[in-house]
């Protein structure tokens, strides 16, 4: 920082007024980053407050990172600088839903949960079932880049998400895309913002399709002595004319971490997981059963998990809890306090290789000595959590060594990998983005055209970013 | 052109796969739209090799270049506006790999979309996106303009079914974007690319999603006698949270067109149509076929029918995807918008269009993706009366910004070429548009890719649209959105 913390405090003061700056060290603990905290955090109230800050931020080289529930700060590289937190929890407005267009316009602050209720008070729902729901915010999500159980069906939010207003690391407000479900007006930069980490820009607006909600959901599951019979069902339900909202495979050290106490603690209330064995592989897939459906998906999928080699299946009425699936949506967060040093990796491969890939992380982790849990979505993205038992150096390069051969396996099958979540004294040690790819030198571009002083962000992104 | 190129592109490719005679170029003006523009040679590449070279020699000689499918585009994307080179995609027209159990396929930019459906139906698989054009257009123009269709309504456009790129920037580098699997490291390059319209690279592969075909599909005729009643119909549907996968409107003036070319069996005396398909298991489009009827009558349909087979399912959708070539044997000329608004304003827009009809004294059809909200008015002109030239693109302009009050967009599928450049600061500010035009730059730094697209030039509307008639009959065949 060039400027003493003070005039930053004063500067910030004037464009969002005091009460909105926060500065005091025990509430400045709840923005750090891997060990950093901010100097200061500010609650902007308006764009054009935001637009203020980030010209100040700019002319002072200060680096700031925009936030919203604060849930998955710890996603990402560790921050090269961290001055300002800029928190958008103040914009929590929903700006336009006109839910006989099925079209919805929010600020970036609002809790995903009480927008959640908001549509449901007309039957609808954005499909964002995501990990630390009780806490996300609409923009924190969209930022984050999170995926959901429920992209099975509804794909992620680059296949809903309509347009978005942000503004630069210049302090320029900008916009892409529109509030219409259909348009092709001007480049999609808003598709560049999702999973972007704020290092292009602060979501000052995000429009979004909305859907009807799927009626009467209910989820089966099923039991199987291997992963390749529950990955044989996964085959069949695909190949079939079913459309599951969900179709979900955890490996028994999943189902035994799902159906802990910690993750009852932190995702109450009946979960089908809890009926599964703790040493069987588990296929859960919700659907919409209204009217004669429902026999319709008990009968093919009892058939099918018949023919995968399932001994035992079940559909759950679970009609007061549409996201039954609640467990495997909080998976990261179910493992993050599961262990002393989660280190998550995010793997994907073409459905067929899900299998080897998923042989490769059992090798891996067995070798190393290290307990996980591993889920996998029906269309090939996996979620493998490390669960070491210490946090100590022994510990460390266990788990180091692990997550790099699972990396190079994944890389081997043609997947993608990165590694979301890791303490952050092993960030270091880790390809959190994966292998320098050779498109990250255009992206380093992107960067400069949004963000010419690089003040957003910095060092959290791929590629150095 | 400069001879010394033509003979370097000669070179590189081959003298057969180079045209540069005046009556080879002619062709080469048109595309769908009512745009014109003359290039100086057109180059077929069979390779990203040859692609790489023509890029590498268009550099050299700071020529234009624009690449093209099948030339059935409706904003001038495809044409030369500032001459140059246009690359042609006939001739990479491989599909390179089907991967039946994991539903994706890799294909040239020159494969006509249809086929690739055709190629995959055995297996129980398509691909999605289908613009009315679809036995005639490429993927490679799909991904540049991020085409819709009919069936957009309820499967996406063709940027929900891209999943990776190999492309050929104008400063010649090669860069694969996305694959196969999901979710790459960084920024959505994937994403960013389709539907830039041509301005950042040109494609030379692409990795798309194929989608199964549904158990089930029922195709719904309504007939109603009054506008009104049918848009209402389609904003009941969407507000009952009923999503078709379909949902079509035709307007009389329309219906009459078609039924004369096509012999769908629509009624010829009612005031529009709505084609409505839902799909998907037995149980479920029954009960949803049940509901969309029920809302048509409420909303005073005539009639609705049910296509008792696949037979009468085509004939119904043959008529409307016919209908732009029908409205071509009864003008000799017409104009496509492409509007977008939200689905509750679709009764009031349809409203404005016919004042707007009346104000010009034009005869203004309407076909059009009910279920988004996305218009196509049909502008009938002859194009060697200048004043109704004028008055189409008036009219046109009109109807663009009521759309854009309502909320709404000015291009939903067809994109904004050189046809709605002008029309960009209706959606953005100067801030926006600089901050596209920096993105560009990274991939596009001297601007020879496309020249002359998106961005409004500085020249006054006048002039761009005031232009001598082309001789005799002009309307390009394959003028279908």
């Amino acid at each position: 920082m060039t400027l003493a913390a003070g005039e930053t405090v004063t500067r910030l003061a004037e464009i969002s007024g005091a009460a909105n700056v926060i500065t005091d060290s025990a509430q400045l603990a709840g923005y750090e980053i891997d060990g950093l905290v901010p100097s200061a955090a500010v609650k902007p109230g308006t764009r054009e407050e935001i637009c203020e800050i980030v010209k100040f931020c700019a002319a002072e080289k200060l680096a700031i990172i925009p936030c919203g529930g604060r849930s998955k700060l710890s996603m990402g590289g560790t921050p090269a600088r961290y001055d300002v937190a800029v928190d958008a929890t103040r914009l929590d407005r929903i700006v336009v839903y006109d839910p006989n267009d099925l079209t919805l316009s929010v600020e970036p602050g609002i809790p995903l949960q009480r927008l959640a209720g908001v549509l449901a008070g007309h039957q609808q729902f954005v499909p964002l079932a995501v990990p630390f729901l009780s806490r996300a915010t609409a923009g924190g999500t969209i930022a984050s880049g999170v995926d959901s159980p429920l992209r099975q069906l509804y794909g992620t939010a680059r296949d809903f998400l309509l347009g978005m207003e942000f503004v630069t690391g210049e302090g320029i407000w900008g916009k892409s895309g529109g509030l219409v479900v259909k348009n092709v007006a001007g480049y999609d930069l808003h598709k560049l913002m999702i999973g972007a980490m704020g290092t292009l820009g602060i979501i000052t607006k995000l429009n979004f399709r909305t859907f009807p909600a799927p009626r009467s959901p209910r989820v089966f599951s099923a039991s199987f002595d291997s992963c390749d019979d529950a990955l044989e069902l996964r085959r069949r339900v695909m190949q079939s004319p079913l459309r599951v909202l969900t179709l979900d495979i955890l490996n028994p050290g999943a189902v035994q971490m799902l159906s802990s106490e910690i993750a009852a603690r932190l995702e109450p209330g009946p979960d089908c997981v809890d009926r599964i064995a703790k040493d069987k592989w588990a296929v859960l897939a919700a659907f919409a059963s209204s009217g004669a459906l429902l026999q319709r998906y008990q009968e093919e999928m009892n058939r099918m998990a018949k023919e995968a080699g399932c001994e035992d299946c079940e559909i759950a009425g679970d009609e007061n809890r549409p996201t039954a699936f609640g467990r495997v949506r909080e998976f990261v967060p179910i493992a993050l306090e599961s262990s002393a040093a989660t280190v998550t990796l995010k793997l994907s491969v073409l459905p067929t290789k899900v299998g080897k890939l998923l042989d490769a992380v059992s090798s891996a982790a067995q070798e190393n000595g290290v307990r996980f849990a591993t889920y996998t979505g029906g269309l090939g993205v996996s979620y493998v959590a490390l669960l070491p038992d210490g946090r100590d150096e022994d510990w460390r390069g266990r788990v180091l060594k692990a997550a790099d051969d699972i990396g190079n396996a994944c890389a081997q099958l043609g997947g993608n990998v990165t590694i979301p979540w890791a303490p952050g004294e092993w960030k270091s040690f880790l390809k959190i983005w994966g292998p320098e790819r050779t498109e990250f030198a255009q992206m380093r571009e992107l960067k400069k055209v949004f963000d010419p002083a690089g003040i957003l962000a910095p060092g959290r992104f791929a590629g150095g970013i | 052109m400069n001879s010394r190129l033509l003979r370097e592109l000669k070179k590189l490719l081959g003298p057969e796969s180079v045209l540069h005679a005046p009556e080879e170029l002619l062709l080469y003006e048109y595309d769908g739209s009512v745009e014109t523009g003359r290039p100086e040679c057109v180059v077929f590449p069979r390779t990203t090799t040859d692609v790489l070279g023509i890029v590498q020699l268009a550099r050299k000689h700071k020529t234009p270049i624009v690449g093209r499918g099948s030339g059935t585009g409706l904003s001038g994307g495809a044409i030369a506006r500032h001459g140059g080179i246009v690359a042609s995609f006939a001739r990479m027209n491989r599909i390179v790999e089907i991967d039946a159990e994991n539903q994706v396929a890799r294909v040239q930019p020159g494969v006509v979309n249809s086929d690739l459906s055709a190629a995959v139906a055995d297996l129980g698989l398509h691909f999605a996106p289908d613009p009315s054009s679809q036995k005639a257009c490429t993927i490679g123009g799909n991904v540049s303009e991020n085409s819709g269709g009919p069936h957009t309504l309820a499967y996406g456009v063709t940027t929900n079914h891209v999943l990776g790129l190999e492309v050929v920037l104008p400063t010649g580098e090669v860069l694969r974007l996305g694959n196969s699997a999901l979710d790459p490291a960084g920024y959505d390059l994937t994403g960013l690319f389709v539907g830039s319209e041509g301005t950042f690279g040109l494609v030379t592969e692409i990795t798309v999603k194929l989608t199964r075909l549904l158990e089930t599909v029922k195709t719904l005729l309504a007939i109603f006698d009054s506008v009104d009643d049918a848009t209402e119909t389609v904003a009941e549907i969407t507000a009952r949270g009923i999503t078709p996968a379909a949902c079509e409107m035709l307007d009389g003036w329309t219906i009459r067109a078609v039924e004369d070319y096509v012999h769908a069996g629509f009624p010829l005396d009612c005031a529009a149509i709505l084609l409505i398909d839902v799909d998907g298991l037995k149980e479920e489009t029954e009960a949803e076929a049940a509901e969309v009827g029920e809302v048509c009558r409420a909303h005073n349909a005539r009639e609705v029918r049910v296509a008792r087979n696949t037979r009468e399912r085509e004939l119904l959708w043959k008529g409307r995807k016919n209908a732009f070539g029908a409205v071509g044997r009864v003008s000799p000329s017409y104009y496509t918008q492409d509007g977008v608004i939200p689905r509750t304003k679709l009764p009031a827009t349809l409203r404005r269009i016919g004042e707007i009809a009346r104000t010009y004294g034009l005869q203004i059809g309407n076909v059009f993706h009910a279920g988004d909200g996305n218009l196509h008015p049909i502008i009938l002109f002859d194009e060697r009366d200048e004043k109704q030239f004028r008055d189409t693109v008036a009219a046109a302009d009109e109807i663009i910004a009521f759309c854009v009050q309502a909320g709404g967009s000015i291009t939903g599928e067809h994109g904004v070429g050189m046809e709605k450049d002008r029309l960009m600061p209706l959606l953005f500010s100067e801030a926006d548009l600089e901050l596209m035009k920096r993105v560009r730059a990274i991939f596009n730094p001297e601007g020879l890719l496309n020249p002359g697209k998106i961005f409004p030039s500085t020249k006054g509307c006048g002039e761009i649209y005031v232009r001598p008639p082309r001789n005799g009959n002009t309307t390009p065949a394959e003028k279908r959105p």
